[in-house]
C-alpha cells in the first residue's frame, strides 16, 4: 500500500465561470444558487465533488483500487445487482460469521476504502444491516469541502431561447418553434474552501499520497471534462494549497484563509473576467512552517 | 488544576438537525451540547476522558436560509461488499440517477458561539494519564489551531473555525432576552451500544446563555 499522507492541508479553490450556470437551484427554477439575503453566488460542496468523482472515473476507467462508488450514469440498473447483495450471504449467516470474525465490520470497511476512490477520500455511510448488527459504520474521509461563494454578488440573467424541432406531432400542427430558458451568470469569480485531515487518513480511511496527487490533478481539471451547455465557460483558475509540517497542523485553519485575499480592481464596477481581480497571498500572515503551493 | 476551557467557534452556516425533521433537515435555533460535544472531540479527544458541555454563549442573532440540493437515498450495502470481498467481482456503486433524491435543508447562517466545557476523567484511563497532560494537551492544541480532523457544525460541509476563549466576558446579542427553545437533544446515552438512546432538555436562552449544566434529561 502506498504511503499514506503525513501532513494536514488546506486547501483554497478559486474558478469562475462566464455565461453559464455553475450550479442549478432546485428550489428556483434551476436558477444559478444565491444567497438571497447578500446576492453572493452559491456552489454546494456535493457539486464539486460530483465533478471530482468525475474526473477520477473519467482518467482511472474503473481501474484497481480506483473504482468510484456513486456514479452518476452506468450501463446496469440497480435492481440487477440488488439480487446477488442477498446471494453470498443473509441475516443469519452475517450473524454467524460476526461470532467467528469479530473483525468483519472493519475488514469490510478497509475493503471499501481501499478500493473505491471517493470513499477513501470523501467517506461514506455504510450502516445497511443495523438489524443484523452487521455495521461497517460511517467512514469519514479525510477531505471536507464548504460551500464556495462569489467573491462578489451575482446576476442571473434569463436568456430567452428558441427550438425548431418540436415535440409532439399536435405541438407541431399549431406551432413551428418552441420557446426554452436558459439561466446564465454573465460573469462570476467563487472561492472554495477545503480541509484535509491525515489522521483520517491515517487510521480510517488510507488516503494516501498518490490519492492526494491525484486530487490536485482532479481538482484542476474537473471543469475541463464537463462542459455542457448549460454551464458556459468554467475554469479553475487557482488552487492553493498550505501544507502545514504536522499531521495536526501548526495554525488555525482560519489564518491561513485569511492571508488570501481576492479583490475585484477598483475601476471595475462589472467584473467579466478573471483579470479584473487580483489574488494576493499576504506570506506575512502565515507561519514559516506552513508551505504555500501555488498549483497552477 | 482547572479542567474547564472555553472555546469560540463561529462560520458561515450550521446545520443541528432536529430529529423529527430529519428528511427534509430543519435546524435547531442553536448549536445542540452533542455537536458541541463533537467540536471539542474533533481537536482533542481520548479515550481517558470525556468532555462535558456546562454552557454555550450564543453570540450572533439566530438567522436561517435554506438550501435544496440533490442527495443519493441509498447507503453502501455492507453484505453486497461482503460478496464482492469474498471473491464475487461484481459491480458495486450506487447510480445516483436512479437513487437520486432532492432534499431541502433549514440551515443557521453566521453562527457564532463560545462553548464552555470541561472534562471527566474515565476509567479507561491509564497510570500515566492524568487531567493535568490532558489540559495541557488540550491548551496547546487549541492555542496553534491543532486538530484531529476540522469540527464542523452539525455536518460536515459547514466547517467551524475555532479559538481559545480568553474574554472573561462574551458579547452577546441576547442580552436582556429570555427566549424559550423548548426541548432540544441534549446527547445520546452510549451506555449500551446495542441501544443507544437520545437524551433531550428544556432549553432556555437566558442573556444569550444557554445553561447545560445541572438541566432534566428526559428519555
Amino acid at each position: 500500500m502506498a504511503d499514506v499522507i503525513k501532513n494536514r492541508y488546506e486547501f483554497v479553490i478559486l474558478f469562475d465561470v462566464e455565461n453559464g450556470n455553475p450550479n442549478g437551484d432546485p428550489d428556483a427554477g434551476n436558477l444559478p444558487r444565491i444567497d438571497p439575503e447578500s446576492g453572493y453566488g452559491i456552489v454546494t460542496d456535493v457539486c464539486l465533488k460530483r465533478k471530482i468523482r468525475n474526473y477520477v472515473e473519467t482518467v482511472k476507467e474503473d481501474s484497481e483500487g480506483y473504482q468510484i462508488y456513486i456514479k452518476e450514469d452506468v450501463p446496469l440498473n440497480r435492481s440487477d445487482n440488488t439480487a446477488y447483495e442477498y446471494l453470498g450471504t443473509d441475516d443469519k449467516g452475517i450473524k454467524d460469521l460476526k461470532k467467528k470474525d469479530p473483525e468483519v465490520d472493519r475488514k469490510i470497511c478497509d475493503f471499501m476504502c481501499r478500493n473505491f476512490f471517493d470513499i477513501r477520500t470523501f467517506g461514506a455511510v455504510m450502516t445497511t444491516f443495523v438489524k443484523a448488527a452487521l455495521n461497517c459504520g460511517q467512514v469519514r474521509g479525510p477531505v471536507q469541502l464548504g460551500f464556495s461563494r462569489s467573491i462578489d454578488p451575482i446576476v442571473s440573467q434569463e436568456v430567452t431561447i428558441t427550438r425548431v424541432a418540436i415535440t409532439t406531432e399536435k405541438d407541431a400542427e399549431m406551432k413551428s418553434t418552441e420557446m426554452g430558458r436558459k439561466n446564465i451568470v454573465p460573469y462570476a469569480l467563487y472561492r472554495t474552501e477545503g480541509y484535509i485531515s491525515a489522521n483520517l487518513a491515517r487510521k480510517v480511511t488510507g488516503f494516501s499520497e498518490e490519492d492526494l496527487e491525484l486530487l490536485w490533478e482532479a481538482i484542476i481539471n474537473m471543469f475541463e471534462i464537463d462542459h455542457s451547455a448549460a454551464r458556459g465557460k468554467m475554469a479553475v483558475r487557482e488552487l492553493i494549497v498550505f501544507k502545514h509540517s504536522k499531521e495536526l497542523g501548526d495554525c488555525p485553519a482560519y489564518k491561513l484563509f485569511d492571508a488570501i485575499e481576492v479583490k475585484k480592481h477598483d475601476d471595475v464596477d462589472y467584473p467579466r473576467k478573471y483579470s479584473d481581480y487580483t489574488i494576493t497571498i499576504h506570506e506575512e500572515q502565515i507561519p514559516e512552517t506552513v508551505e504555500v503551493l501555488r498549483k497552477i | 488544576m482547572s479542567r474547564g476551557v472555553r472555546v469560540r467557534v463561529w462560520g458561515d452556516l450550521a446545520l443541528f438537525t432536529r430529529p423529527e425533521m430529519k428528511v427534509e433537515r430543519c435546524s435547531y435555533d442553536v448549536i445542540t451540547p452533542s455537536a458541541a460535544r463533537g467540536i471539542l472531540e474533533a481537536v482533542y479527544w481520548h479515550p481517558g476522558m470525556k468532555w462535558v458541555v456546562d454552557r454555550i454563549y450564543v453570540k450572533n442573532l439566530i438567522r436561517f436560509t435554506s438550501i435544496r440540493r440533490n442527495e443519493v437515498k441509498s447507503k453502501v450495502s455492507a453484505s453486497s461488499a461482503l460478496t464482492v470481498m469474498n471473491g464475487g467481482n461484481k459491480p458495486l456503486f450506487i447510480s445516483s440517477r436512479q437513487e437520486i433524491v432532492q432534499r431541502a435543508a433549514i440551515l443557521l447562517r453566521d453562527v457564532d458561539y463560545v462553548i464552555e466545557a470541561h472534562f471527566d476523567m474515565t476509567e479507561h484511563a491509564s497510570d500515566e494519564d492524568n487531567p493535568g497532560k490532558f489540559k495541557d494537551i488540550i491548551m496547546r492544541r487549541l492555542r496553534r489551531g491543532e486538530c484531529y480532523h476540522t469540527p464542523y457544525f452539525g455536518c460536515r460541509e459547514f466547517p467551524a473555525k475555532f479559538e481559545l476563549c480568553e474574554d472573561d466576558t462574551v458579547a452577546t446579542e441576547y442580552q436582556g432576552v429570555e427566549k424559550d427553545l423548548g426541548y432540544m437533544l441534549y446527547d445520546f446515552d452510549y451506555t449500551n451500544p446495542e441501544d443507544i438512546q437520545p437524551m433531550f432538555f428544556r432549553a432556555v436562552l437566558k442573556d444569550g446563555v444557554l445553561e447545560v449544566r445541572d438541566q432534566e434529561v428526559v428519555r
